[in-house]
């Protein structure tokens, strides 16, 4: 029937069910897949989804994953993910990946089943108060004890979701307010402004004019960009891109901003940071102006705060205020959003006359060519076929062959050494093919987020960088691979060891390496077997490239066990508590760490 | 001012009536390490949609502006003013104090309190309950006064504050 063969009939919506209210406002704000776990307290909702065809649901088997599904899922597509778990410890269970979305920023819906509203604060069976754990773990939750006001809290969580600096939104539904009829409103028109929740996204033209005038008459500026240019939309990559190659100045981006500038554009200098090159941490220190752009100065950037690019201007654009001077003091603030910004600073570079400081810049760009010649990821695979991996070449050869096939590819990782060096010999050209947990750093995080990216992207090549202690805290999603056939690789570096932990406990605790080695590991190729997946193992370098060519090859879910060296070390490091200018380059400089004093050890 | 410096800063926030709004707000300052010297709210529209929160903190200057960005960006949260820094302005406290005694302190507490403006709300033969509103040094002066002479108990409000003449904090 055609709608307007009907054109008075009463709205359908008057008999919905709570339930169906839910998953009616899921549609209406473009869901199609959500990640969930039933229960109890949310078989009202499960109950309607069996009886629609709108929205595909993936079940996971631990309600962490499911998050750090929509996670990625919603990092490869600029959407927003949703989630749907029961009460008491389905909730609880999520707070690991509600905390990491908060962190990195990642706009995630989160539908928490709870006890029927006459029993809330009866300490019920699986009751939790959801909505005080969470409130610290989200960007804002709810608690719909009113019927009427189900629609609107849905709408309302998606808009909060996405606007400003994204974030995980919780919406707990008691289990009567899913069963009683509810009525159903539809989505806030777009020029309806929220009631109290209005980030600002256009940027203050003097701060802009103010900030190009300050790049053109620098003579050793650097464009540092982070994560917020990511979650811009691929538009403000491009306009990165744009505005780098416009001005011609050294660009670094941060662990979460990764592929926001190609990493093969000769004027990326790499990742900054603990882990960063050379070149992008000696940048940073020795730069006379710094235009940040969607980064936030955290810890890992920053290094000791005191000496962090002393005599710089400071340059700092971001959709969050409270980013704003939070951990180093600016001179020049930009409020909104990373494309916006990025646009009028464009347009302000071509109009405005400041003469550019090219000679100077020239001077500079001599500098950082030379601290690029020292090559700081530089490191000694040994040539012989039956020689021991070394970590970084897994890498290197994972991203060299995947290049070759020139497929569409995303790379999740888990957390420790395996993330960094996926960081530092992993080009990525494009945004959102880079899903790693970077501010909350959650082991277990990659499987789950690559499961999500290969959900949105059935055709694309999505593999887990892993390492050996990581992969287990969330192994069991294997059988989700399995069940809905979802061909996610798992590239595992097994060094046998907590890897980052005994880099910390070799460098800073005298070697005493305490609970560091993963003992008792399963058999990696049995263990994908038995989850219906192919296992496959390289021990010896002979084996590494067609032990990754035939997991690419293979149409269904792999786990690739490279067994590599034990002993590596992720370098360069800036040891906690120093500067940028005091990098750890190698091994031989490893002896320096020990001058590490008990401040810097305080530091994680 | 070197950065620092600590002040103190009474930051009036206007949010949305909702449940846990207050919880935001507080865990706001538990979880980041920030003062609360003192906190009241009441909603204060004739729907009883949107409360007024005034909290007293103090840190340095990058403390105090982290604070105000940080409620800035709670979703129910409207807007913050920092009274201290925005211009002249009123505080004040309610404060009940409970003072024990018989004979010359009884006497002598009664004097102080009408020097002080505070207002007898309840009497037995020993004992009194002062009113008494004003801002947070005055209290303090009068609590200490009442010390020696029976000061039993003390219930204080925190302070309120609204700016003079005709700026105005509304949605």
């Amino acid at each position: 029937m055609s709608a307007t063969a009907m054109p008075t009939a009463p709205a359908a919506t008057d008999h919905l069910s709570g339930a169906e209210v839910v998953l009616r406002a899921l549609k209406d704000q473009g869901v199609d897949v959500i990640f969930g776990y039933p229960g109890g307290a949310v078989l009202p909702i499960y109950d309607a989804l069996f009886q629609q065809n709108h929205i595909r649901h993936i079940l996971v088997r631990h309600e962490q994953a499911a998050v750090h599904a929509a996670e990625g899922y919603a990092r490869s597509t600029g959407k927003v993910g949703v989630v749907l778990v029961t009460s008491g410890p389905g909730a609880t269970n999520a707070v690991t990946g509600l905390v990491d979305a908060l962190m990195d920023s990642i706009p995630v819906v989160c539908l928490t089943g709870q006890v029927p509203t006459h029993l809330i604060g009866n300490d019920a069976f699986q009751e939790a108060d959801t909505t005080g754990i969470t409130r610290p773990a989200t960007k804002h939750n709810y608690l719909v004890k009113r019927s009427e006001d189900l629609a609107r809290v849905v709408h309302d969580a998606f808009y909060v979701a996405r606007s400003g600096r994204p974030g995980p939104v919780v919406i707990d539904l008691p289990k009567d307010i899913l069963i009683k009829p509810a009525p159903y409103v539809d989505a806030p028109k777009a020029e309806a402004p929220h009631r109290s929740y209005r980030p600002v996204t256009a940027p203050n033209r003097d701060a802009i004019l103010e900030a190009v005038r300050l790049l053109k008459r620098s003579e050793r500026p650097i464009i540092y960009a982070g994560g917020g240019v990511i979650n811009s939309g691929p538009e403000a990559s491009r306009l990165l891109t744009e505005f780098v190659r416009l001005t011609g100045m050294p660009c670094t981006n941060t662990l979460m901003g990764l592929g926001a500038f190609p990493a093969s554009d000769p004027l990326f200098v790499g990742m900054l940071g603990m882990h960063g090159t050379y070149e992008a941490n000696l940048a940073m220190h020795g730069c006379d102006v710094m235009f940040n752009i969607g980064a936030r100065f955290d810890d890992r950037i920053t290094g000791r705060l005191d000496k962090f690019s002393v005599g710089s201007k400071k340059i700092h654009a971001d959709i969050d205020p409270s980013s704003i001077n939070k951990n180093v003091k600016v001179d020049v603030a930009i409020l909104g959003d990373a494309g916006q910004v990025l646009a009028a600073m464009i347009e302000a570079w071509k109009s405005d006359d400041t003469p550019i400081a090219k000679d100077a810049q020239l001077g500079w760009w001599r500098k950082i060519d030379g601290w690029r010649s020292i090559n700081c990821l530089a490191y000694t695979q040994a040539p012989e076929p039956g020689a021991i991996i070394k970590p970084q070449h897994a890498v290197k050869r994972l991203f060299e062959i995947t290049q070759e096939l020139g497929r569409e590819t995303f790379i999740s990782t888990e957390v420790g050494q395996h993330q960094m060096w996926a960081a530092q010999y992993f080009g990525f050209d494009k945004p959102n093919r880079w899903m790693t947990s970077g501010g909350l750093g959650t082991m277990g995080y990659g499987l789950p987020a690559a499961m999500g990216v290969q959900i949105a992207h059935p055709d694309a090549l999505c593999i887990d960088i892993a390492g050996e202690a990581s992969i287990l805290m969330n192994i069991q999603e294997m059988g989700t691979l399995a069940q809905y056939r979802l061909p996610v690789k798992v590239f595992i570096l097994n060094n046998e060891y907590m890897g980052m932990v005994r880099q910390w406990q070799e460098l800073l605790h005298g070697g005493r390496y305490s609970e560091s080695y993963s003992a008792s590991l399963p058999d990696f190729v049995k263990l994908a077997e038995s989850f219906h997946a192919r296992g496959l193992r390289a021990t010896k370098l002979g084996e590494l490239d067609d032990v990754i060519r035939e997991m690419i090859a293979h149409p269904g879910p792999v786990i690739a066990d490279i067994c590599v060296d034990q002993k590596e070390n992720c370098f360069p490091m800036i040891p906690s508590g120093a500067a940028h200018n005091e990098m750890i380059l190698g091994p031989d400089q490893e002896k320096n760490a020990a001058s590490v004093t008990d401040e810097g050890k305080v530091l994680v | 001012m070197s950065a620092m410096d600590t002040r103190t800063a009474t930051i009036a926030v206007l949010v949305e009536n909702e449940a846990g709004v207050l919880a935001r707000v507080i865990g706001l300052f538990s979880g980041r390490g920030y003062n609360i010297d003192s906190l009241t709210v009441a909603p204060v529209d004739e729907a009883g949609r949107l409360s007024r929160i005034t909290v007293v903190t103090s840190g340095t200057e990058m403390v105090i502006e982290q604070i105000k960005a940080q409620l800035d960006r709670l979703v129910p949260v409207h807007k913050v003013a920092d009274l201290t820094v925005e211009g002249p302005h009123l505080v004040r406290e309610l404060a009940l104090i409970k003072v024990v005694g018989t004979g010359d302190h009884r006497v002598e507490a009664l004097r102080l309190a009408d020097a002080f403006r505070a207002r007898v709300v309840d009497a037995t033969t020993e004992s009194f309950v002062f009113e008494m509103t004003g801002n947070a040094d005055k209290i303090d002066a009068f609590c200490a006064l009442m010390r020696p002479l029976g000061l039993a108990e003390i219930c204080r409000t925190g302070a309120v504050a609204i700016a003079r003449g005709t700026r105005q904090m509304a949605i």
